[in-house]
């Protein structure tokens, strides 16, 4: 079975004049098929250093990513990335942009299309194929995104902030989406997020992250995302006295953590 | 306590006609269309006054009804060095298209690779530098001495000033990829090689067809002037020959044939810019 392990991952930037930045301290994650690990916290808590880390683009210090056994050194297919700009490319179309990682890996044209199709059916977007992408509002756009990342049939799938540049109505749409792409495929979900609502809606393991250096400051399990799927109605799980006082307290721990945010 | 209700508001009463407004503009905002185009037809006028009025000596400023019959000479080669004007035009026409394609098949590849590789660039950025901003009739004379007074050294002039504009274009069309899209390509499992083909490559696209333009410009700018030192064809050749027998009209009438094919090479670029790069200036 597989699963992912990030053990004592610590990174230090080397900075300007010698000096160096301690990024991440410590790090410890573990995750099964079927977990879905958000890591929220303000800027600067080192949850994009976290992910660059495991998608490969970047080294680390100390510590270990062991996914199956292997250690990550450089990017892979296996581990499928989400980026808070969609990073789709302009010059092809949809279907093209789904299917360009198996193009990459010299998957048959047939098989590919069929596959990139697939997908295109699971965020909704089977329609509209054959656009341009540039015609394509943020969040189909960003549709697309997760449509590209699950082409590859990656074992992780690594979010960084991908709701982020969306209005809120888009948003709520797309975490639902995103839910229900966890649920059918029962892959490991690494995302990113400083939006406290939608870190409890999703997570199964929340991981509040705090700055300077960069660790993970508390974990809380979480089921909102499996209720969601059993009601099918996100108001009434946001609603929830128990989901609105997890909230609070979440807020008050990160603010707690950053106090120095407040004044920028 | 009671929740608040919401307070609905009432639709508003039947429309009366309402009065368009637009958006307090900053300065130099709106269209200038009709503006240029009375601006040019009040230049014309001027020229048709000055000259049906004697304000002007024929010699220096022909009347424009000159300017045509001019041309209709031109065309028919009734002109001194008796070359009919579509040949000088061809001629012309030949020399920046050969050239422009040569550099289009080498800067192009060059300016990619400087902005891929280290070592690439280390090699092409001095020389490029050092001769990008000589004039190109400065180095000419050195061109024919190498080249002879013939084509070849026509199109080596024109190569070497479409050259540099269209390798710094793809320079800095490498710099404008974004880092994301590139790591998307290797978190799919493209390798160092097919990043550069399918992402950077077509990611530069926007940027080298700005170069493509200011190149086959420059292109343009240099071949007439190179044309003026030495050819026996070619427009820039017609213009000065006729300057030597004081044929005004077919001076004029020759710079504006120039300006007019400057005009459509840019109208031609953009045509084909919108079929290749039609997402520049609309993605993020």
């Amino acid at each position: 079975m597989s699963k992912l392990e990030v053990r004592h991952l610590s990174v230090h930037y080397a900075g300007r004049a010698g000096r160096t930045t301690h990024a991440l301290a410590d790090v410890n994650l573990a995750l099964d098929p079927g977990d879905f690990v958000v890591a929220l916290g303000a800027s600067g808590c080192g949850k994009t250093t976290l992910l660059s880390c495991i998608a490969g683009f970047m080294d680390y210090s100390s510590g270990d990513i062991v996914l199956d056994g292997k250690r990550v050194a450089g990017p892979g297919a296996e581990r499928g990335v989400v980026f808070q700009k969609h990073a789709l490319m302009p010059w092809l179309n949809v279907v093209d942009n789904v299917e360009f990682g198996l193009r990459m890996r010299g998957v048959p044209r047939d098989e590919r299309r069929r596959v990139a199709l697939d997908k295109l059916r699971l965020v909704g977007l089977e329609k509209f194929a054959t656009y341009p992408v540039w015609q394509l509002s943020g969040g189909m756009q960003q549709r697309v995104g997760l449509a590209r990342a699950l082409a590859s049939d990656p074992e992780v799938m690594l979010m960084d902030e991908p709701l982020g540049a969306l209005d809120a109505l888009t948003r709520e749409q797309i975490q639902e989406l995103i839910l229900h792409l966890w649920w059918q495929t029962r892959k490991m979900f690494f995302f990113i997020t400083h939006s406290v609502e939608e870190a409890l809606f999703l997570a199964t393991e929340l991981v509040v992250m705090s700055p300077s250096p960069g660790r993970i400051a508390h974990r809380y399990k979480l089921d909102f995302g499996k209720r969601f799927i059993e009601c099918r109605d996100a108001r009434k799980v946001k609603a929830d006295p128990e989901f609105i006082k997890l909230r609070e307290d979440v807020l008050h721990l990160i603010h707690a953590s950053a106090p120095e945010q407040d004044a920028a | 306590m009671n929740a608040p209700e919401p307070i609905v508001d009432k639709a508003p009463p039947a429309a009366t006609p309402a009065r368009t407004v637009s958006g307090y503009s900053i300065p130099g905002q709106g269209s200038s269309t009709v503006i240029s185009i009375v601006t040019v037809v009040a230049l014309f006028v001027l020229w048709w006054v000055a000259t049906h009025y004697g304000w002007i000596r024929d010699i220096f400023l022909p009347m424009p009804e000159k300017i045509l019959k001019a041309f209709a000479d031109a065309w028919r080669g009734d002109i001194q060095g008796g070359k009919p004007l579509p040949e000088h035009f061809w001629a012309s026409l030949w020399r920046v298209f050969a050239a422009f394609l040569l550099a289009v098949v080498t800067a192009i590849p060059a300016g990619i690779a400087m902005g891929v590789s280290r070592i690439a660039r280390g090699i092409l950025d001095p020389p490029i530098e050092f001769y990008r901003p000589l004039p190109p009739l400065a180095y000419l004379p050195l061109i024919v001495i190498w080249f002879g007074i013939d084509e070849t050294a026509k199109i080596v002039l024109i190569f070497l000033a479409c050259f540099a504009p269209l390798a710094m274009s793809a320079r800095a069309g490498v710099r404008s990829v974004m880092i994301e899209q590139i790591n998307a390509a290797y978190s799919m499992g493209a390798s160092k090689w097919q990043v550069i083909w399918h992402v950077i490559v077509p990611g530069a696209m926007p940027e080298i067809f700005t170069g493509m333009r200011i190149a086959i410009g420059f292109g343009w700018t240099t071949l007439v002037a190179a044309e003026m030192v030495a050819a026996t064809e070619g427009l820039g050749q017609m213009v000065l020959n006729a300057s030597n027998f004081l044929r005004t009209d077919v001076v004029i009438m020759g710079i504006i044939v120039i300006g007019v094919v400057a005009y459509l090479f840019d109208l031609l670029m953009r045509y084909v810019e919108r079929l290749v790069v039609p997402w520049k200036g609309k993605a993020s």
